[in-house]
């Protein structure tokens, strides 16, 4: 680890005025990626923004229909929280199997949405549950927040105060690990809002992504057996030693059946 | 007598209060006095010529103190790292065997080899400084597979060994397999691959380098299974420093698996370094080093024959194994492929001839060397697939075809066709006692069962014998080892009756502290807590050769039976003159020394006093001290032996197989210590289930760099990835040529769980056609061979 400056804002207007003079500075929010990274020496930034002890990035409450998660939610809050296992219960399950124990008790949603890696399980039910990421200075669609390969919409110096999620009817998630990292190869979040369906997909593309077929298919029937003859092509997947894109294509039609079967 | 604390006894292992509280000492926890830390240099190519090294920037950096490359090694006139054991080709001409410097001098052979070490202050003031040290590399083209290694007009791993190989070996009668070959009804054939293995011991290495310039003492700190192979590897080869001035010791070691017998370059640079700087230096590897760097196992590609007659009997096995050495020579890497794998080829069978020839070649790869099993789970992959496939072939149930086929236990001692001779064995005993734990008669039920909820289901069997206890020296050094194979221990009774046992084994993760222990109470008759076991220092234990090959107990504990027996015939001396009877008169029994028929007895704790307080003692016949020190070298190899049957469950949609039950019944000889056993069992079988279904180190082929350079890649088997194993064994074919009757129990879980794995996945999946699948089967592989053979299915 390469040394850097250590700072801890006491609020978001600190945390944001922080960043917009750091030269290379990096947030850590969780640092379940970060932390690895800088043990490695591939990364070297010059300031270190601890966002713990922010109040405004915390806390779990309802927002009118939706429910509101701040950004600093570590992984094991959303996964126990009453209210997120009431209101969206595929939510708290798919926080609940993210990592390992001790990866959802650092890691927060929005440090995993806005380092976007393409494996990670947020983006699924963040596109999958219509949610509205909310930023020190504005609101961003899901569909418009993920743009590639460990990018998204956010600004230099834009910070994530917590996402929106819209309050579904039925959801659910179904995911293959990889064998080794137990990250998701493919991920796929299922959520049906009244004649609405959206099936999104992580794991499998550079970036997270939705299914329309499969949308269409479950809107009219919403059953495993709709998405079953659904494939998507496996033309831009990722492929690597664990999973061929051929392979990761194949899953997403099998995780599909079983987030929809897991709806009940 | 089976006591609390005694032979037989489940004792619960001692060293585990203080390694599961974190008291351990490792040598990572080692800190001395003014300790400078290293850090290697490593090769980030595979293969490249190294033009010049400027180190100018790195020795100007904060808290640098020395940055020493190979041209510093040779000007000290330091050598190669050697190679442990010699193997002749086919025509009787020495192997190849290309230098090995500790600091690469003029080439980089691998990614990590490494190439100058920077000393500094702290570990973060030494990476920062090897990051300045400019390297100037000519690249060349990597060899990074057996495959390519041996292509026309491969590059050449090292100038003077033209086509890359190491060595071509043979055993066996070739005239004869040919012959039988002719005759064969049936002939099965495989080719298969053996894949390579990253060991993963828990504890990373590290070396702590100490030289004391008022006497010329060195002392290095490692993380060795046998420190007394280290101190004389670098001592008397690489740095020229006698025994006397030299100390090593191997403390707490966090596990091996064969990873930690080898003498590594690192050891040899902080000992060396250490004088140079004049201050003691650190070395412990990153995790990433590890994966790099630690000699890694199997990889082997092999295409094999076996002939059988029309009712399913063997007639003869023909093997053709092309074996991967890595960059260069590892200690005992030359001796895996060789005879601790085609030794092994005949299994529990009488197959009759036997024909192997082994050809090992260099790659731009970590150097291969032994890793748990370390032949012989290669051996047992390979008899036991082309048996099942044989099986399948013919139409032969796969325990029948077994059952026809096995040696018989009233044929022991038996002489098999590849040089060894096995003691003991009942094998069709270990089969009936698995075919029940697995409910083997259910096994159809229970797959119709599966198959209804859309699942494959399939059964596979693998029977083993491996040769441990390794070794007879004379056997050994006529097979080219360049080593004595025998063990050492010492038994100091104490004034007051406490012992200290010193033996020339190594625990590191074997539980020897509490196994040991328990053989020495049980034979005198002294609680368990007055008994110290002590290994892993040169200057406090007798020329030892450590721990491997399951040899701890059969070679190290017998080693400590000889040790008591001396004390005995003493303290029976000693008796008899404290009870005024005749030496022939005294009778032992639990640690009691009884005039016979008489009441009159003596402890040997007091026997002890009187050896040390010789007041009334027999000191014209006797010298005082009860301290004896014996050396064990085995007659013979110890056989364990066993049956492995893995049930496993497939989900086609997605390949995922899962083992739902696994049944070993095992023939380790007597058993000190059950619970440890069947902990050595678990862990063995972990490992073979890994090497199954999950474990695979890749190069890339076209930049030779490792591709699975971290946990995020190489996939370990977790506990959620087993089930609650079905461990059984049994006692009546004790080992017939030591003291106490064990044949070693480390390596037997690994050996034979791939083959056992690796038969169901294939059994469930021959309904789709599947004959073969190389390890690891993993998700997508599994799916493939489903789809490859089941057309309608492509179209999903």
């Amino acid at each position: 680890m390469y040394a850097f400056e250590y700072r801890r804002p006491t609020s978001l207007a600190e945390a944001v005025s922080i960043l917009g003079q750091s030269e290379e500075g990096k947030i850590l929010a969780g640092g379940q990626t970060l932390l690895p990274t800088l043990k490695q020496r591939l990364a070297q930034p010059t300031e270190l923004i601890d966002l713990s002890r922010v109040p405004e990035l915390k806390g779990i409450r309802e927002d009118g229909d939706s429910l509101f998660i701040g950004a600093f939610a570590r992984h094991a809050e959303v996964a126990s929280g009453d209210l997120v296992r009431q209101r969206i219960p595929a939510l708290a399950a798919l926080a609940g199997e993210i990592g390992d124990r001790q990866v959802r008790n650092l890691g927060t949603l929005g440090g995993s949405i806005a380092n976007a890696d393409p494996a990670a399980d947020y983006p699924a039910a963040v596109v999958g549950l219509k949610a509205v990421v909310k930023t020190d200075r504005r609101e961003i669609s899901c569909d418009d927040f993920f743009t590639g390969l460990f990018e998204t919409a956010l600004e230099p110096g834009e910070l994530i105060v917590g996402v929106r999620f819209a309050r579904p009817e039925k959801a659910g998630y179904a995911k293959f690990r990889n064998p080794a990292s137990r990250y998701a190869m493919v991920g796929v979040f299922v959520a049906k809002f009244g004649n609405e369906v959206r099936v999104a997909v992580t794991g499998a593309g550079g970036s997270v992504f939705r299914v329309p077929e499969m949308e269409a298919a479950l809107a009219k029937d919403f059953r495993p057996e709709a998405v079953a003859g659904i494939a998507v092509p496996a033309d831009g997947l990722n492929g690597d030693m664990h999973g061929s894109a051929e392979y990761r294509a194949h899953l997403v039609t099998v995780m599909a059946k079983r987030a929809v079967e897991s709806c009940g | 007598m089976a006591t609390a604390t005694g032979i037989g006894a489940s004792v619960r292992r001692r060293e585990d209060q203080r390694f599961l509280t974190g008291r351990g000492t490792y040598t990572d926890d080692i800190n001395r006095p003014h300790q400078t830390h290293a850090v290697m240099l490593r090769s980030p190519h595979a293969h490249a010529r190294i033009r010049g090294i400027d180190t100018s920037a790195a020795l100007k950096a904060p808290g640098v103190i020395a940055v020493l490359t190979g041209a510093d090694m040779a000007a000290d006139n330091v050598n190669g790292l050697p190679c442990g054991w010699l193997i002749h080709n086919k025509d009787g001409s020495p192997m190849k065997e290309p230098p090995h410097w500790p600091l690469a001098r003029d080439r980089v052979r691998y990614v990590g080899d490494q190439l100058a070490v920077v000393i500094a202050e702290t570990r973060e003031q030494a990476k920062d400084a090897a990051e300045l040290v400019e390297v100037d590399y000519e690249e060349l083209p990597p060899v990074a597979s057996i495959r390519a290694a041996l292509a026309d007009n491969a590059p050449a791993v090292h100038d003077d060994v033209p086509g890359n190989v190491c060595y071509d070996w043979h055993l066996g009668d070739k005239a004869a397999v040919d012959a039988a070959f002719a005759q064969a009804a049936h002939v099965t054939t495989i080719d298969l691959v053996n894949q390579r293995l990253v060991p993963n011991a828990m504890e990373p290495r590290a070396a702590v380098g100490e030289y004391d310039a008022a006497t010329g003492d060195h002392t290095l700190t490692t993380t060795s299974q046998n420190p007394h192979v280290i101190r004389l590897l670098m001592g008397a080869f690489v740095l020229g420093i006698p025994e006397h001035k030299l100390r090593v010791v191997a403390p707490d070691v966090g596990g091996g698996f064969g990873s930690k017998i080898f003498h590594y370059a690192e050891e040899a640079i902080v000992t060396w370094a250490a004088r140079k700087v004049g201050r003691p230096v650190k070395w412990t590897a990153e995790r990433a080093e590890s994966f790099l760097t630690d000699a890694h196992g199997r990889d082997h590609l092999t295409h094999a024959e076996l002939a059988l007659d029309k009712d399913g009997h063997f007639l003869a096995l023909r093997v053709a194994t092309q074996a991967n050495m890595g960059a260069y020579l590892s200690t005992f890497a030359t001796s895996i492929p060789t005879y601790l794998y085609a030794t092994l080829l005949a299994g529990q069978y009488k197959t009759p001839a036997i024909y192997a020839e082994v050809k090992a070649v260099f790659t731009t790869t970590a150097p291969v060397d032994a890793y748990r099993g370390a032949g012989r789970p290669e051996a047992c992959y390979l008899i036991e697939r082309l048996v099942e496939k044989a099986a399948h072939e013919m139409g032969i149930d796969k325990t029948e075809i077994r059952r026809r086929n096995f040696i018989p236990a009233d044929a022991m001692p038996y002489q098999t066709p590849v040089a060894l001779q096995y003691d003991t064995g009942d094998f069709a005993k270990n089969l009936d006692l698995a075919l029940p734990a697995v409910d083997y008669a259910g096994f159809a039920a229970r797959k119709a069962e599966s198959a209804k909820r859309g699942k494959l289901r399939g059964i596979g069997f693998a029977t083993y014998i491996e040769a441990c206890g390794i070794a007879p020296s004379n056997v050994a050094g006529a097979l080219g080892a360049r080593a004595g194979l025998y063990e050492s221990a010492e038994v100091r009774f104490h004034p007051t009756g406490s012992v200290t046992v010193f033996t020339g084994s190594h625990s590191h993760g074997q539980g020897h502290e509490t196994t040991f222990a328990q053989i020495v109470a049980e034979r005198f008759g002294v609680p368990i807590e007055n008994v110290e076991i002590v290994h892993g220092d040169t200057a406090k234990v007798p020329f030892g050769m450590g721990t491997y090959g399951s040899r701890s107990l059969a070679v190290g504990g017998s080693a400590i039976v000889k040790a008591m027996d001396k004390v005995e015939r003493k303290a029976k001396k000693i008796a008899a003159h404290l009870m005024e009877a005749a030496e022939a008169d005294i009778e032992v029994k639990d640690g009691r020394f009884t005039v016979a028929g008489t009441d009159k007895s003596v402890g040997i704790g007091d026997i002890a006093l009187a050896a040390y307080v010789p007041h009334n003692y027999p000191l014209d016949e006797l010298e005082p001290g009860l301290d004896e020190q014996a050396f064990y070298d085995p007659k013979n190899f110890t056989y364990p032996n066993g049956c492995h049957v893995c049930e496993v469950e497939i989900d086609p949609d997605t390949g995922v197989v899962k083992v739902e039950r696994f049944s070993a019944v095992d023939d380790f000889g007597r058993v000190i210590n059950p619970l440890i056993v069947e902990g050595q069992v678990h862990g063995g079988l972990v490992q073979g289930i890994g090497q199954a279904l999950y474990e695979h180190c890749v190069y890339d082929e076209d930049s030779g760099q490792l591709l699975t350079g971290s946990y995020m890649d190489y996939c370990m088997p977790r506990a959620d990835d087993v089930p609650s194993f079905e461990v059984n064994w049994h006692e009546d074919q004790p080992c017939t040529h030591n003291p106490l009757g064990v044949k070693g129990c480390g390596e037997a879980g690994t050996i034979g769980a791939a083959a056992a794995v690796m038969n169901a996945v294939v059994d469930a999946l021959s309904e789709h056609g599947v004959t073969h699948l190389d390890m690891p089967a993993t998700p997508e592989r599994v799916w493939r061979a489903i789809r490859q053979n089941r057309p309608a299915m492509a179209a999903e």
